[in-house]
């Protein structure tokens, strides 16, 4: 480290080429989301306070079913990418890499472990 | 990890208070950061009282007062003295700006006075920028072109010119840089506002000719995509110039180019 120049350490091992697909997705996702929160708060008022059959038979209709399985992706997807950028802030060396696939699978776990829900409930 | 908490080395204790100028009427107090690498201690605050009615108005008019009439250790930078050069940028009254340029009329109570924030400490007030001014020489701040060199000269138009508007004027005082929470994380892989305002002054240039090569040298998770619009940047900038328009500028080009 003491005999780098400053150029080379301000230069490090240059760009990764990389970023803008993680920049339009966060995008995208935000958009999705202003758009799905509404549309499943709209699904879940009405059965608010029903019993377990009603709330079971109103998931199986496609509209909240589709609405709640969306929502689950891209917010969960949303989550991961938000993540990530909050770990690659606040956290160095190893341990950011470790931190970043295990948030990878607590994501990508809880996704999945609501879709499977949502098709328990609509099939 | 972030470290939230000064390290032992670096707290900061009561340091000195200055006798008053006497035959003084009217006073101000100033608290300054004071640190020498060269006598083992951790930094203090001294405290100094400043004849208004023999200085000038403005910060650093007190700085050099107190520099020439009462301690001559006290060390900053300074020179032009009229917000050109960028040297005296210091964290006054919590907020980094330029000594020369900030009335003290300005700032309610004692005057405090700090070196730019999470920046190494040469002595005193005076930080060292050699990794800002590093990362900045990389962005390649000067005309990159391809055609062959015109007889007379590379030809802009009043549009053209129009637009490194609001970017020109940066003096490179590292104030946005030193107030942005993302560079004092990551600033050694995060090029910070100062740097990605003069690449974007270099991108739009109509007579630039890299403007691809530019892109394609800041698309990284961490010289370009560490900005948030956290905006202190702007906030703070004493030349009242955007970076983080700038940056936002930068990252719609990247976008564009992709979608």
């Amino acid at each position: 480290m003491a005999y780098l120049t400053d150029r080379k350490r301000a230069e490090g091992r240059g760009a990764a080429r990389a970023g803008t697909e993680h920049h339009i997705a966060m995008m995208i996702s935000s958009a999705a989301l202003v758009v799905l929160v509404v549309l499943f708060v709209a699904a879940v008022v009405p059965v608010i306070g029903a019993p377990y059959e009603a709330v079971a038979a109103h998931f199986a209709r496609p509209f909240p079913a589709i609405v709640t399985a969306l929502l689950l992706v891209a917010g969960f997807h949303h989550f991961r990418g938000g993540v990530q950028v909050m770990i690659e802030d606040y956290v160095h060396g190893m341990t950011r890499k470790a931190l970043i696939v295990l948030m990878i699978l607590v994501s990508y776990g809880a996704m999945a472990t609501g879709l499977y829900a949502v098709a328990r409930l609509a099939l | 990890m972030v470290q939230l908490t000064l390290p032992k080395n670096s707290q900061i204790r009561t340091g000195k208070t200055w006798p008053r100028p006497e035959g003084a009427r009217r006073l101000r107090t100033f608290r300054i950061y004071r640190w020498n690498p060269d006598d083992g201690q951790t930094p203090r605050v001294d405290v100094y009282s400043v004849d208004l009615d023999d200085c000038g108005p403005m910060v650093l008019d007190a700085l050099m007062w107190i520099k020439s009439k009462v301690d001559p250790t006290l060390t900053f930078r300074r020179s032009c003295r009229e917000g050109i050069c960028g040297s005296c940028a210091m964290n006054i009254d919590g907020a980094n700006t330029l000594a020369c340029i900030k009335g003290m009329d300005e700032i309610r109570g004692d005057v405090r006075i700090y070196p730019l924030p999470h920046m190494p400490v040469v002595k005193d007030l005076v930080p060292d920028l050699t990794h800002f001014y590093a990362q900045h020489a990389s962005i390649m701040p000067w005309l990159e072109t391809k055609s062959n060199t015109p007889a007379k000269e590379w030809r802009q138009s009043v549009e053209d010119r129009a637009q490194l508007d609001g970017l020109y004027e940066c003096v490179m005082c590292a104030c946005c840089s030193t107030s942005c929470p993302s560079y004092w994380w990551n600033g050694d892989r995060y090029l910070g506002p100062a740097a990605l305002l003069h690449a974007y002054r270099w991108i739009i240039d109509s007579r630039d000719e890299a403007t691809g090569e530019r892109l394609d040298a800041l698309e990284d998770p961490f010289k370009l995509y560490r900005c948030h619009t956290i905006m202190n940047c702007t906030k703070t900038c004493p030349k009242g110039l955007n970076p983080a328009k700038a940056i936002a500028s930068i990252k719609k080009m990247m976008v564009e180019r992709v979608m």
